[in-house]
């Protein structure tokens, strides 16, 4: 057979000695496959192998032993007959006594008796023949480390798969586990030693079982390993191995009731050890055994349980003080690990039995405290250990409180009426009618006993929750505690609101406000079938808690603490859908905020109104379409004040109810979801707006941007959340009042009609006025195009076309983000019906580029090849010529990107005449058009028109936030940038490297700069090598212009990219004197701070470069950077001294 | 050289806490030079300066128009013959970190110091303590100090 022979070279390979560990596997592996497809059988194996499995040489023999068991190891899915399973469990079973050579033996039971039923297992007599000859043979703390692991896992194995076959082993079993187990110190194996522990507990759960001879040995064994605290840390998942080990340790712990006896004394005795790890952890133990234990055997440990916990968390407070203790009325506290373990323990502790709340409350020194405090009334007299203790007593009592209904009882009647006669509130008597009477007047100014109250009610409220799903409300009526809140919840309730409405409240009591608002928050959100209020306690409870809201705005604390109640309150009724509760919060406190809001006098801090209507708002959907409308209504109002006329207070309000609009209440609903009819009806309103006041208030432009720019962004974020057939609908609205208002006429598809408009807004304010308004028509319709998706239809595409074309040559840039847009989003061709009323790309295209290079009507520049811009209409006006093509250009510049973005191949002619326009100068551009442009081109006017050219690929470049971007429904292909990037950067370099003129060579780097800085970094590392040297003269250029650090800023980003990536280093490697010098110029760049701290820090990594390359550098770099020591910000300066360091020790 | 430590057991106080500065004006301040030097290594002990107590936040004094920064430090022991080896570094470390247009004065605080006279006079005076740092054993000991990772 031919796997045999190629078996035995392999056998013989691994059984050589000097075979190495990674030749062994493999011969392992060429083993296991020549079995797994059959080309050798198992029993030819053994065969062949017979030599080394029985030699005498120890050595030889112990590696035979364990290819066979390795082998198997990798047999694990491969089906074996029951007669080779049983010879070879037999073999290995018996080989465990051969201790020269047990590991194979291990591991070879190890693989058999890991094998699943369908492919042949190791039966139950077997197993148990395994167990014993383990336990009789095997010394496992005589063995190496991983011997040892082997040998436990194998006991593992045999306990989770075999406990049947093993169970009558009884005491021979846990004799050996124990003898195996002891002394371990291994991490690794203490895991699994854990585990057996806990298998063995559960083979014999019988109390009177076997188990109960050896639980304390074996507990022995178990107890000094706790707490796990490693002497000797290695590495840093020492604190993951520590987990694991304590959770290891902590499951053997609670595996059996048989320990409790060695247990619980051993973890109480590290409780009062001063280690508070171990005191964390052994809170921790106790908390889980006691709940394994069951209460009967923890009942003993009552009274030490409690002077534990007591001491950990009300003798000895180790609480401090948290960030939003302010918040809190300063008593905001952060537990430490030990409090929270202690509070876990009394929890659990106080579940299992009512006596652990009749030590509580039998406790003198929780008693003596809490009647000292009630005693003394002044918050100020009251320091932090108290607080800290008062927290603590807190905390205990509304545990004992909400763990069940009878400890719950004992606490009331132990301090409830003692809290309430410190507070002076009587209980309510039946009798008495009429509520808020003056004679149950503001209650007793009592820390101590208002902190406690507010506390019980909480734990009342949990503990009302917790039966609410199951239990029947007279049940509640039958308890005392239930019976004492009903009586006493009214006068409470009362107290609270009589205190928080009185004009005692400044800020010295805003603890008292705190708890105050507290209360009654925690009072009226109580379930439904436990309202210990009535409806009109509850509907006072609102109104005070809004009055707090409306009213008192100046007084931060309460206001924020009763918007926060109010919004509790508001989440509340909406998890428990109760319709009596609902309709009295909205009547009361939607209502009123509703009325704040479009009501007149919201002027004074309206942005914390707006932000009390939107957080109410928030807590049900309901209240929040009714805010809305509320917001609607204010915002038209506002709005046509505004508009109409010019009234400023009016116009800052309408800006801000816009935006909370577009930033807080849009998002919400987009969150929520269905919710298209807002946005539809917000934007159909500002229409109807715009449409009902006919005259606007003719003003200077610049005051009413704010305006204007809240409006659109609204509208633009309002279109963009409705779905196509709502925006068809705004769109068919704002067209038709687009027709009406002779907007198209006005603006004119003529240039002459529109430059006399255009003069006669310089000349004359009448005109002025309309102009105005045409304004606003043309940029919320251009809001509108905007925000629209891909396959919405737009009525009339051609004149809106032209009208965006007409507006862009007046200088309207959002006429150019709408345009761009379009082109963006329009199909490329038209097909089916829709096409008489849409309008292809290609025709958009062509009626751009007709019009920005379109030949002159009137003649004056005829006879070129039909691409100049028109400049017929505007030829009059120098100024108007200039700022026109400056306007072509930005326009141009959003086309292009928005056909980039789609990948049309036309940005390539935009790209071109852009370079062409850059260039303007340096007469390189020679064809026809150009040489038109510089003609009807002032001379001073020519750089700027280049300027403008180059900043447009920042336009390019760029993500808007304006337009084409996610939100807007933009279509953006993958890897835009990039494209963009690798086909224009050879252009701009070869242009470089061309021209002559200084002036074009800037303005080309400035393009290089945008287009750089705003491409991604890989893009960028891969053409690295050439694009330094740019880079670097890119740099020394613009660094000659003041105004242009952010682009600075920008490319010295990229540099510090390059330099701190791995794949940049050869390049820059090449050019490290030039970067250096650069960037040492740099650090003395006195216009901006971050460019001097970027420079200097990529100076920090350049001096990880290799010592050869930079090491001549060194006194250069350090002679600049004593310069930048001296800088006058102090954080330059610290820079300075680490590069200083870094280049220091270069030698 | 002695054997065995000068002072073998020292009291170790905590670190204090350090916040990133935010606040303007960004003239040089005696907080920013403590900054540069509170982690020294002592000579003796894998200690910081700052955690023997040998600076504080009060021991630096500084005036930015005359161009001068004083400190004052107090060493753990009378005798500590470690004095002028802490002096030195703080004056190579003063270096490293400030323009060199700023005069260093280094002192030992009165009274804490057996032979503070001639202590200060040695940590003063240029010539010897450029001869200070062209000998080796000590040129070596300071430069552990001041770049020790230990702490």
């Amino acid at each position: 057979m031919g796997g045999s022979t190629e078996c035995v070279k392999h056998i013989e390979l691994y059984v050589n000695s000097s075979a190495t560990s990674l030749q062994q596997e493999a011969s392992v592996n060429a083993i296991a496959t020549l079995l797994k497809n059959d080309t050798l059988n198992i029993e030819t194996l053994v065969r062949e192998m017979e030599m080394y499995l029985t030699t005498t040489d120890h050595i030889i023999r112990s590696r035979g032993i364990l290819l066979l068991a390795e082998v198997l190891a990798k047999l694990t899915s491969k089906p074996l007959t029951d007669t080779s399973i049983h010879s070879l469990i037999g073999f290995f079973s018996e080989r465990l006594a051969d201790w020269k050579a047990s590991r194979g033996a291990i591991v070879g039971c190890l693989a058999l008796l890991g094998r699943k039923k369908e492919v042949g297992m190791v039966t139950d007599s077997e197993a148990k023949a395994v167990a014993l000859s383990y336990l009789q043979n095997l010394q496992v703390q005589a063995l190496g480390q991983h011997d040892r692991k082997l040998s436990f896992r194998l006991m593992e194995c045999i306990l989770d798969h075999y406990a049947c076959a093993i169970r009558d082993l009884g005491d021979v079993l846990l004799y050996g586990i124990c003898e195996a187990i002891d002394e371990e110190k291994d991490p690794d194996c203490l895991v699994l030693v854990f585990h057996i522990i806990e298998s063995l507990a559960k083979l014999y759960p019988d109390p009177s079982g076997p188990l109960s001879k050896f639980a304390q040995d074996l507990f022995e064994i178990l107890g000094s390993y706790f707490p796990i605290h490693f002497t000797h840390r290695k590495g840093e998942d020492d604190d993951n191995k520590r987990e694991e080990l304590s959770r290891a340790l902590l499951l053997a712990f609670a595996s059996t009731p048989l320990f409790e006896p060695f247990s619980m004394p051993l973890l109480l005795e590290k409780l009062s050890s001063s280690l508070p790890s171990a005191k964390v952890e052994s809170f921790r133990y106790i908390s889980y055994c006691t709940t394994q234990y069951g209460s009967d055997r923890m009942v003993k440990y009552a009274q030490a349980l409690w002077s534990s916990v007591k001491e950990a968390t009300f003798i000895s407070p180790q609480s401090t003080v948290s960030a939003e203790s302010e918040l809190t009325g300063g008593m905001g506290f952060l537990d430490n690990d030990m409090m929270t373990q202690a509070f876990v323990l009394l929890q659990e502790v106080m579940q299992q039995d009512i006596i652990f709340t009749n030590l509580v409350l039998s406790d003198k020194d929780i008693n003596i405290f809490v009647n000292s405090l009630i005693e003394s009334t002044d918050f100020g007299d009251i320091s932090l250990l108290l607080r800290q203790k008062l927290h603590a007593a807190g905390h205990i009592l509304s545990v004992c409180a909400k763990s069940s209904a009878a400890s719950c009882n004992k606490v009331f009647e132990s301090y409830f009426p003692l809290l309430m006669n410190a507070l002076g509130i009587s209980p309510a008597k039946p009798s008495q009618k009429s509520y808020l009477d003056d004679d149950c007047s503001v209650f007793k100014l009592n820390f101590g006993a208002l902190y406690l109250c507010i506390d019980f009610l909480g734990a009342c409220r949990c503990l009302t929750a917790f039966f609410d799903n199951f239990t029947l409300v007279s049940d509640f009526a039958n308890q005392t505690w239930c019976a004492m809140l009903h009586r006493f919840s009214g006068p409470l309730m009362k107290g609270f609101i009589s205190f928080l409405g009185s004009n005692i409240v400044d800020s010295g009591h805003n603890a008292f406000v705190y708890l105050c608002v507290k209360g009654l928050q925690t009072l009226s959100t109580f379930p439904e079938s436990f309202v210990p209020v009535s409806k009109h306690l509850y509907d006072c409870s609102l109104l005070m808690l809004v009055s707090i809201v409306t009213s008192e705005i100046n007084k931060t604390f309460s206001w924020t603490s009763a918007l926060k109640a109010l919004v509790e309150i508001g989440l509340f009724i909406d998890n428990c859908p109760d319709s009596g509760r609902a309709s009295s919060y909205k009547s009361t406190v939607v209502e009123k905020i509703v009325f704040l809001i479009s009501s007149g006098d919201i002027t004074s801090s309206s942005s914390l109104k707006l932000q009390a209507a939107y957080d109410i708002g928030a807590t049900r959907k309901e209240f929040m379409v009714r805010i809305v409308q509320g917001l609607d209504e204010a915002i038209a109002v506002h709005f046509s004040a505004a508009y109409e006329l010019g009234n400023l207070e009016s116009d800052k309000l309408a800006t801000e109810l816009l935006d909370t609009y577009s930033n807080k209440v849009l998002p919400w609903f987009l969150e929520t979801g269905d919710s298209e009819e807002i946005p539809i009806k917000f934007a159909l309103g500002i229409w109807a707006n715009i449409e009902n006041s006919r005259c606007i208030n003719p003003r200077p432009p610049d005051n009413a941007s704010n305006l204007l720019g809240a409006t659109m962004t609204a509208m633009k974020k309002a279109v963009g959340s409705c779905t196509v057939e709502g925006q068809e609908m705004i769109i068919n609205k704002s067209y038709e009042l687009l027709l009406e208002s002779n907007c198209f006429e006005s603006m004119g598809f003529q240039s002459d009609n529109c430059s006399s408009k255009l003069k006669g807004l310089q000349q004359n304010h009448n005109f002025g006025s309309s102009t105005y308004r045409y304004e606003w028509l043309i940029s919320l319709f251009a809001s509108v195009v905007i925000a629209l998706r891909p396959q919405a239809c737009i009525p009339n595409g051609k004149m809106m076309v032209q009208l965006f074309i007409s507006a862009i040559l007046n200088g309207h840039v959002s006429s150019a983000h709408a345009l761009s847009a379009l082109v963006n989003k329009l199909p490329s061709k038209i097909t089916g019906i829709n096409s008489f009323r849409s309008i292809s790309l290609e025709e958009v295209l062509d009626m751009i580029f007709g019009s920005f290079f379109r030949t002159s009507s009137n003649g004056s520049m005829s006879g070129n090849d039909g691409h100049e811009i028109d400049l017929s209409g505007l030829k009059l006006d120098t100024l108007r010529i200039q700022s026109a093509k400056s306007n072509v250009v930005i326009g141009l510049a959003w086309i292009g990107k928005a056909l980039l973005m789609r990948g049309h191949v036309k940005v390539k002619d935009i790209t071109m005449t852009l370079l062409g326009l850059l260039m303007l100068d340096g007469n390189i551009g020679d064809s026809n058009q150009l040489q038109e442009w510089t003609e009807v081109c002032d001379e001073e006017y020519v750089p700027q028109l280049m300027k403008c050219a180059a900043d447009s690929f920042h336009i390019i470049m760029s993500d808007s936030e304006e337009c084409l971007n996610r939100r807007y429904h933009a279509v953006i292909r993958p890897l835009y940038k990039q494209r963009f990037f690798s086909s224009v950067i050879p252009i701009l370099s070869s242009l470089v490297v061309k021209s002559e003129s200084s002036s074009v060579r800037s303005m080309l780097y400035r393009a290089f700069a945008h287009v750089v800085s705003d491409a991604p970094l890989t893009a960028i590392l891969s053409e690295a090598k050439k694009l330094i040297p740019i880079l670097l003269d890119c740099l020394a250029i613009l660094s000659m212009d003041v105004l242009d650090k952010d682009i600075i800023y920008n490319v010295l980003l990229v540099v510090s990219g390059l330099l701190t990536d791995r794949n940049g280093e050869e390049a820059v490697i090449g050019n490290a004197p030039r970067i250096i010098n650069q960037l040492i110029d740099l650090t003395a760049y006195s216009q901006s701070m971050a460019i001097r701290e970027t420079a200097i820090q990529c100076l920090v990594a350049m001096s990880e470069l290799p010592h050869t390359r930079i090491y001549p550098l060194k006194t250069q770099v350090l002679q600049s950077i004593s310069k930048a020591l001296d800088d006058p910000k102090r954080i330059i300066r610290q820079e300075a001294v680490r590069c200083r360091s870094a280049w220091y020790v270069i030698s | 050289m002695t054997l065995g430590l000068i002072n073998a057991n020292p009291v170790v106080h905590a670190k204090k806490e350090r916040h990133a500065r935010t606040d303007d004006p960004h003239a040089v301040d005696p907080l920013d030079i403590y900054e540069h030097v509170r982690d020294i290594r002592d000579p003796e002990h894998p200690y910081s300066l700052e955690q023997l107590s040998v600076l504080s936040e009060d021991s630096v004094t500084v005036d930015e128009k005359l161009g001068r920064i004083l400190i004052t430090f107090t060493p753990t022991i009378q005798h500590c013959s470690m004095a002028t080896v802490i002096g030195l570094c703080l004056r190579e470390k003063l270096k490293d970190c400030f323009p060199p247009h700023f005069k260093v004065d280094i002192k030992v605080a009165p009274g804490s110091h057996a032979d503070e006279e001639s202590v200060n006079k040695q940590l003063n005076d240029k010539e010897r303590v450029a001869a200070a740092l062209e000998n080796p054993n000590l040129r070596q000991l300071v430069e552990e100090c001041l770049y020790s990772s230990e702490l």
